[in-house]
């Protein structure tokens, strides 16, 4: 499909890759601020708590702290962190500095020092007295009576029941799901649980603030969403938008992680309070607990098919944890039902629903997968389990059940994100050619079912099948300018956010496609509120199919406009003008290049800059589609799970830059297999977060897994911009359903409660020899 | 007290606090490259040669580096033109985010500069203690055997 392009579906490098390799100061850390303030967070050491007192003098006293700010010296002003669509499907329950803490690690008060000695030795001397309070961790515990309540302030909104810790509420059906299973032949109903992850990017949550020489407030910020960070900091900090610019710079990983305004108000505020820039890095044990992490869920599933293998109705009634707050909690819960039910579209019935609930732990929030990866794997590990009942191959039911291109399910128009969603087609649904394709790259017809032992070792394989969505239609905008140069350049101007993904490249490949010059004549600058239209950020998998339709329509707007001034130039008529090259010929040989075009046009001929800007809000949302296989060894002796093979394919429409959309999925599956096997969050019990660095929390490393074979698939998606679809998140969730189903595979033992630790497996096997 | 360090070729002769660690001396005398991310020797991220071999800065003193030869990723490139491993980081999109990266480059750089032929077990062992969340390691160990080759002379650049 890709043959007549010339710059996009080509692996091009990226545009800031030479920077990165450099090592050249990009990183919000690197920009120099020499006399900014050092800005640290004194933190609860009780889940649950009321503030009593807080004595600062001491610390105050201390040379070189120049302030400490409590909830006694700001308004009280509820927001949510959550990055998203306003006004937020999210509770406005946080508050920036409160006289209650919600959990280990909430924030108490904010130090500012000259240096970061002076800091430290203020966090030691302020005194805080706390009437302790009974806290809640188990999220199963949360809504029952007499359960501590975590919100209990009149002035929190947008709860679903503050006195019974249910933050937000959703329930759905289609037809009678409880009738229509008892028509079936079999029915399988378990329960399922996946514990949380933390997104441990690299780079730590950190932001610099200062005024520039007019008073404006600038944040230089690590954040996924800096047209929403403008807006919540201007409600929280009551200062005019006019007044503020944000500015993202290069981001050492985010998935998610930097999709709420975490660490820009605190330094913000030091800056107002004080005149000063300020500068807040968290360190590793704040980025783990003092953040967001993942929704831990639980789902009560059921399936039913009729024994020609019709799967005929699913339920899916859940729980799902959001912390001590509620950003992004409706909505992940939503996305665990609105992007896994249409996979398995051809049914009679279904149910999906539960609640949201608060407990005295870290707060959850958007995650790479947004919920989807917690309700796959119920949904798809179910019918795994029911097709073993039906002596079936699991991959067949599967295969037999999904969605096809032409389709569509009305799971679509019933669930969107915190509101209904839009009805929508497969117009590109490649999903049998990424399960033909994978079955064979692991030999699924030959190794499924064998048990292929080697001593205590023995080997199984597990097939997920997948679909996400391209941004949330109908809410996510993004927009465009494209301003014209005299040698024929063009500044492309986005709001989109790249965090690593690529997509200030791929969105340059995508104007430099249609104005037909080579990318490096695209100049792009991203994510600037001063100096970059509007986007809604880095999220929901939108910015390729979102913000790549706005760069397209923009820069289709800059070549009608320089074909028309052209025309007038060449003095030719404008229907026999074309654009090659960055050359507009005439029929008759006549012809002018975009170089010369635009300089006559800024200094002798009809003097104007040649500049458009376009807008795009997606009518619907393409789900991507993938199908990904793991093959396992289990040691029967130890329990030790070892990773043999992981196969991945995919349908992400025509792959806008093929070597960046395979690093999203390779990228995205590992931190997926990192959450099916190693990745485990332990709490000690006063609910503080034990795993917090990088020796407790063991994020995959090359030793961590054999074989990783991810491909893509030959696809177009009609409504993408130039056949593209999404590829960001759904790498991330097939690999817990698909090892689960390998380590079934390989021993009979059926784990639903991810990770997958080893030691639970041993102790299944331990259990199975009594 | 005053330290010497060679960096990168050049002579840096400063003033440091004694309880110094090597990460941020580095980086107020401008080497922006070496950067925090784990802060306790378990991420890879600021790895920087001494004497040739991998270490990390972040829990590195300053004091213990006196008089020693330091090599980051800004000395790697010749002018305009990439060292092998960033050349090939970049044609195998083996830099999402970029952070890791300084720390990759440089590690893959010693392990070359001790075999220069690494098989992919290899090149997994050497950096093993360099953690990357964005690409799933595949395209930065295919970079640094597609190096290794280049270092070689049996690609062509």
């Amino acid at each position: 499909m890709s043959e007549h392009f010339k710059t996009v579906g080509r692996p091009e490098k990226k545009v800031d890759g030479l920077a990165l390799v450099r090592g050249k100061p990009v990183y919000t850390p690197d920009y120099d601020a020499p006399d900014a303030l050092v800005v640290k967070l004194l933190r609860s050491p009780h889940a649950h708590a009321q503030i009593k007192g807080i004595d600062t003098g001491q610390a105050e006293a201390i040379n070189d702290v120049v302030g400490i700010f409590t909830f006694k010296d700001i308004d009280r002003i509820p927001f949510t962190r959550a990055g998203q669509g306003y006004p937020e499907p999210s509770p406005y329950d946080t508050y920036l500095l409160d006289s209650k803490v919600r959990y280990v690690g909430d924030v108490v008060a904010v130090v500012a020092a000259k240096n970061e000695k002076a800091a430290r030795e203020a966090m030691k001397n302020i005194k805080v007295e706390y009437e302790i309070l009974d806290p809640v961790f188990d999220m199963r515990e949360a809504s029952n009576e007499g359960a501590p309540v975590i919100h209990d302030e009149d002035d929190c909104s947008g709860v679903f029941d503050k006195s019974r810790n249910i933050a937000a509420h959703f329930v759905m059906d289609i037809g009678d799901v409880e009738k229509t299973l008892e028509n079936c032949d079999f029915v399988l109903r378990k329960t399922y649980h996946v514990d949380t992850q933390l997104h441990a990017a690299l780079e730590p949550h950190n932001a610099l603030t200062y005024f520039d020489s007019v008073g404006r407030l600038i944040v230089v910020s690590s954040t996924q969403v800096p047209f929403h960070c403008r807006r919540i900091l201007s409600h929280i900090l009551k200062k005019p938008i006019a007044d503020i610019r944000v500015i993202k710079p290069r981001i050492g990983g985010g998935f998610g992680g930097k999709q709420s305004i975490i660490v820009e108000p605190y330094a913000a505020l030091v800056t107002i309070k004080t005149g000063m820039p300020a500068r807040i890095v968290y360190g590793r044990e704040e980025v783990s607990m003092g953040t967001n992490i993942r929704h831990e869920m639980s789902f009560d599933v059921a399936v039913g098919a009729t024994k020609d293998g019709k799967i005929r109705a699913i339920s899916l009634q859940g729980i799902s944890n959001t912390g001590a707050y509620g950003e992004h909690c409706l909505t992940t819960f939503m996305v665990a039902g609105s992007k896994t039910l249409p996979l398995y579209n051809k049914v009679d019935a279904v149910h999906f629903g539960g609640d949201i609930v608060y407990t005295n732990l870290p707060p959850a929030g958007a995650y790479r997968g947004y919920g989807a990866p917690q309700g796959l794997f119920p949904l798809d590990c179910a019918i795994d389990e029911l097709a073993h009942e039906m002596k079936m191959d699991p991959l067949k039911l599967k295969e037999m059940n999904s969605i096809r291109e032409g389709e569509t399910s009305p799971i679509f128009e019933i669930m969107g994100e915190g509101r209904e969603g839009v009805p929508q087609i497969m117009r590109s649904c490649k999903l049998q050619e990424c399960i033909d394709l994978g079955k064979k790259a692991i030999d699924w017809d030959s190794k499924r079912g064998k048990k292929t032992k080697n001593g205590t070792k023995v080997r199984g394989v597990g097939c997920a099948l997948a679909m996400q969505g391209s941004g949330i239609p109908k809410i996510d905008m993004g927009a465009a300018t494209i301003k014209m140069n005299e040698d024929g350049s063009f500044n492309l101007l986005v709001g989109a956010t790249d965090l690593g993904t690529g997509s200030d490249t791929i969105l340059g490949q995508i104007a430099a496609e249609v104005l037909t010059v080579p990318l490096d004549k695209i100049v792009v600058y991203s994510s600037d509120t001063d100096l970059t239209p509007f986007d809604v950020g880095a999220y929901a998998s939108s910015t390729t199919y979102v913000s790549g339709n706005a760069v397209r329509l923009a820069a289709e707007k800059v070549k009608e406009k320089v074909l028309d001034l052209a025309a007038e130039y060449l003095e030719r008529d404008r229907s026999e003008l074309t654009l090659e090259s960055g050359v507009i010929r005439g029929k008759d040989g006549s012809s002018v290049s975009l170089s010369e075009l635009c300089t006559m046009h800024m200094y002798t001929f009809n003097q104007q800059q040649i500049s458009e800007s376009a807008s795009y809000v997606g009518e619907e949302s393409p789900p991507p589609f993938a199908a990904s296989f793991a093959e396992v060894e289990v040691d029967t002796d130890t329990g030790k799970i070892t990773l043999i093979n992981y196969v991945s394919y995919a349908d992400c429409g025509l792959a806008l830059n093929p070597i960046q959309a395979m690093g999203q999925l390779e990228g995205a599956s590992m931190q997926g297999i990192g959450w099916a096997l190693y990745e485990d969050i332990i709490y000690a019990k006063n609910g503080r977060m034990l795993t917090n660095d990088f020796f407790t929390y063991k994020v995959p490393s090359r030793m961590d897994y054999g074989k990783l074979t991810c491909g893509l698939v030959d696809s177009y998606e009609p409504t993408g911009p130039f056949g593209a679809k999404s590829i960001g998140e759904i790498g991330i969730d097939t690999p817990i359903p698909a090892i689960a189903n390998a380590i079934f595979d390989a021993t009979g033992i059926r784990l639903r409660h991810a990770p997958f630790k080893s030691e639970r497996v041993l102790f299944e096997i331990l259990s199975m020899e009594v | 007290m005053r330290i010497a360090l060679t960096v990168n070729g050049r002579l840096h002769e400063l003033d440091i606090e004694p309880g110094e660690y090597l990460l941020e001396v580095l980086r107020r005398i401008g080497y922006k490259s070496v950067r925090r991310s784990c802060g306790s020797a378990s991420c890879g991220t600021c790895t920087v040669l001494l004497n040739g071999k991998p270490i990390l800065s972040c829990s590195t003193f300053a004091a213990s580096i006196d008089g020693q030869n330091i090599e980051t990723v800004e000395g790697m490139a010749d002018g305009d033109k990439l060292h092998p491993i960033q050349e090939a980081i970049l044609e195998e999109g083996a830099a999402q985010c970029g952070y890791c990266i300084p720390g990759v480059v440089m590690t893959g750089e010693a392990l070359l500069r001790e075999n220069p032929d690494p098989t992919d077990e290899h090149i997994r062992l050497a950096l093993n203690g360099n953690l990357c969340r964005c690409t799933g390691y595949e395209p930065q160990n295919r970079a640094i055997k597609k190096a290794a080759e280049v270092r070689r002379g049996e690609t062509d650049e």
